[in-house]
């Protein structure tokens, strides 16, 4: 789904509408909302409690509780590298340091030019190809600092 | 020469360029004139051999990997159609020694059939469970599932049959069925592998669930790191649907079951059954106090029965050919089969399905092949980050849940992760700490707190501050995480840090007989709680 730039009142009131027959409704919506403006804007919040008949505070909690739901607009592309167990076993901190370095961001960080966000990410299920990262949907197995280098380049090349 | 060729669609296989590989054989074999049928399977589970091609030939299928997009052009040129040489031919499939010793039960079809086609589910012994299923009462499909002694394959290793019974005896006007494929364990990828590989025995194995309980809606939880198998799910699921394996009318049978796939957000803890059922609520997935257990009030305060997904899987060979059938396989109050995943710093990882009772070295080496740095292994992690970590010496285990218990382990969801000499113990069980923190619901307190003081109580270790002052605080602050927390996530994190102290002292800068005092010294101060 391609993210819009500017999040709309009514659209998110109309996701919540279109959703709130299901069931624990409010996860839905959320990924929902998340999906066509890339983070959950503040003010959607009282929007959907609304529609859900929910505290404000209830929405928010449940906002804040999942790592995935951000409060912010995202970096265009967001990496994200694993740091479990069995990618730490094949080198995915000196991997996570390289990519730092490279990207000069911390996890949790966006660059300055919001091209690229770099996010830690703990297990993707693909520790049988170690270590493990993806850009924005795409998983990437047994990723080497020359590997990792290679995939930014074709990222890198649309900044200028 | 071979009409079709097998190209897997499984994410780990697309991490590794299966995609590309399939688009160059597309483009070649139009090139040439051959224009052979491309099917997307699920993986093998060989995964240093992914991306692994296959065709049929007159013998079974062949196998080349791993294959890269360049390689493609040299493939047709040998003649690998008709299975000719080329040097990344591998000989059949079925005679490569890591597939041929394992026992395929649950994972029969992974690999071998297009994952969205229920023709050829139905071609290879699916939905006879199910059929079997539907001329049965709740109880003795109950009495099947108890008769095989299969346990839960998420890591506690309930009884089935105990937890189904429990919920089928419970009378409410609406129950549910729901599958936790919220596998966020490092090192540990089953869940994934048949979502992408076979989801149509999930969907089978959750309508037997229903049959058996009356419920009339399941739901299959699934995190939101594997967006490859969600639109496996989907398209499983629509499938089924089609075809009148779901909905209204399940094949005739005047039962409704209605399936819904819902994605979770990142959130560890919701692998937990009841914080996941928390989440499917549209709540924080907060853990909830037991009694009462969700086979009596889940879901919507509803006799739910929550299985992890392999379990659910299972459920139709245990169906189609009998509770006795699978409990042949195993050892001691571990029956069956379980999918070992084998993971980390090894040479060849993958998906290993054996009867309980294989070791853990004859899993490590002979199928591993060893570490894949080359270097001496120092240590093995079973079971998830909430999983013992274990020395060389220990590698006689048999992968049984009471044989690991007894070692201070557990097997939990059948992961297994390698690490060689260069890992800092230390390190892994701060790490472990610092994850329970990040991942904790915040409910209780020892959890909550304790991660957060463990974090810091490591870190004081390392930098040698008071450090046996700090190991003996460290041992009770384990123990009270351990009895006092309301979850296994507070109540296990204590194993890998334990572990790894009491296996590798000198990485947190103490000798055995430096953490031998250390322990003496609680044991006079008569601190820790008594187990």
């Amino acid at each position: 789904m391609a993210i819009e730039p500017e999040w709309d009142k009514e659209a998110v009131r109309s996701i919540a509408f279109s959703l709130k027959h299901k069931p624990g409704a409010l996860l839905p919506i959320l990924h929902e909302v998340q999906g066509r403006f890339g983070y959950i804007p503040a003010e959607g919040i009282p929007v959907i409690a609304a529609v859900l008949n929910l505290s404000r505070a209830e929405v928010h909690g449940v906002v804040s509780f999942y790592h995935d739901f951000r409060s912010e607009p995202p970096g265009k592309h967001v990496i994200r590298v694993c740091r479990a167990e069995s990618c730490q076993a094949m080198g995915a901190v000196a991997l996570a340091s390289h990519i730092k370095r490279r990207l000069q961001l911390d996890f949790g960080q966006t660059s300055d030019d919001r091209l690229f966000a770099l996010e830690a990410v703990y297990c993707l299920g693909n520790c049988a190809c170690s270590p493990a990262i993806t850009i924005d949907e795409e998983l990437y197995g047994r990723v080497t600092a020359q590997r990792f280098d290679r995939l930014l380049a074709r990222f890198e090349g649309r900044r200028s | 020469m071979s009409e079709t060729i097998y190209v897997p669609q499984d994410s780990g296989a697309l991490s590794l360029g299966a995609g590309e590989v399939a688009r160059a054989l597309q483009a070649h074999g139009a090139r040439r004139g051959e224009m052979p049928h491309i099917i997307r399977t699920g993986s093998r589970g060989l995964y240093w051999l992914e991306p692994m091609v296959e065709v049929d030939t007159a013998q079974g299928r062949v196998a080349y990997g791993p294959v890269t997009g360049a390689d493609v052009e040299s493939l047709f040129e040998a003649g690998f159609l008709d299975g000719k040489d080329h040097r990344l031919r591998l000989g059949l499939t079925e005679a490569i020694a890591y597939l041929k010793k394992q026992e395929r039960l649950t994972f029969a079809r992974v690999g071998i059939t297009d994952p969205g086609s229920l023709d050829a589910y139905l071609a290879h012994g699916g939905y006879r469970g199910l059929k079997r299923a539907l001329e049965m009462t709740g109880a003795q499909i109950v009495d099947e599932i108890s008769l095989s002694e299969l346990r839960g394959r998420g890591g506690a290793a309930f009884p089935a049959g105990i937890k189904w019974k429990t919920a089928l005896e419970t009378s409410a006007d609406r129950k549910y069925v729901v599958c936790n494929a919220d596998e966020g364990d490092s090192g540990t990828f089953a869940d994934r592998m048949l979502m992408e590989g076979d989801p149509l025995v999930l969907i089978e194995g959750m309508t037997i669930a229903a049959v058996c309980i009356g419920a009339a809606q399941g739901y299959v939880y699934l995190r939101s790191e594997y967006p490859h198998s969600y639109r496996a799910l989907v398209r499983a699921i629509d499938a089924a649907y089609e075809r009148g394996y779901l909905g209204e009318d399940v094949l005739g049978s005047a039962k409704r079951f209605d399936l819904e796939v819902r994605v979770g957000a990142g959130s560890y803890i919701c692998g937990e059954e009841t914080a996941m059922l928390e989440s499917l609520e549209g709540k924080r997935g907060m853990v909830r106090y037991r009694p009462p257990v969700p086979a009596v009030e889940g879901l919507f305060g509803k006799p739910t029965i929550v299985n992890n997904l392999v379990t659910f899987a299972t459920v139709p060979i245990v169906l189609e050919k009998g509770g006795r059938f699978y409990k042949d396989y195993g050892m001691g109050r571990s029956r069956g089969t379980l999918p070992i995943q084998l993971a980390g710093n090894v040479k060849r990882p993958g998906l290993i399905e054996k009867g309980f009772g294989v070791t853990l070295r004859e899993i490590i080496y002979d199928y591993g092949g060893g570490t894949a740095s080359g270097r001496p292994l120092r240590a093995v992690q079973v079971g998830g980050p909430l999983g013992a970590y274990l020395p060389e010496n220990e590698l006689d285990t048999p992968l049984d849940y009471e044989a690991l218990a007894a070692r201070g382990g557990l097997l939990g969801h059948g992961g297994i992760v390698v690490f060689d000499d260069t890992v800092d113990m230390a390190e892994m069980a701060r790490y472990a700490m610092e994850f329970c923190a990040l991942e904790s619901c915040g409910k209780c307190t020892p959890c909550r707190i304790g991660s957060v003081r463990g974090v810091e109580v490591i870190g004081r270790i390392l930098k040698n501050v008071e450090r046996e002052a700090n190991i003996a605080l460290l041992e009770e602050l384990c123990e009270t995480m351990k009895f006092g927390s309301l979850c296994a996530l507070g109540g296990l994190t204590p194993l890998p840090v334990m572990s790894a102290l009491r296996h590798f002292p000198g990485d947190f800068g103490l000798s055995p007989s430096d953490l031998e005092a250390a322990q003496e010294q609680q044991a006079l101060t008569g601190r820790a709680p008594q187990g």
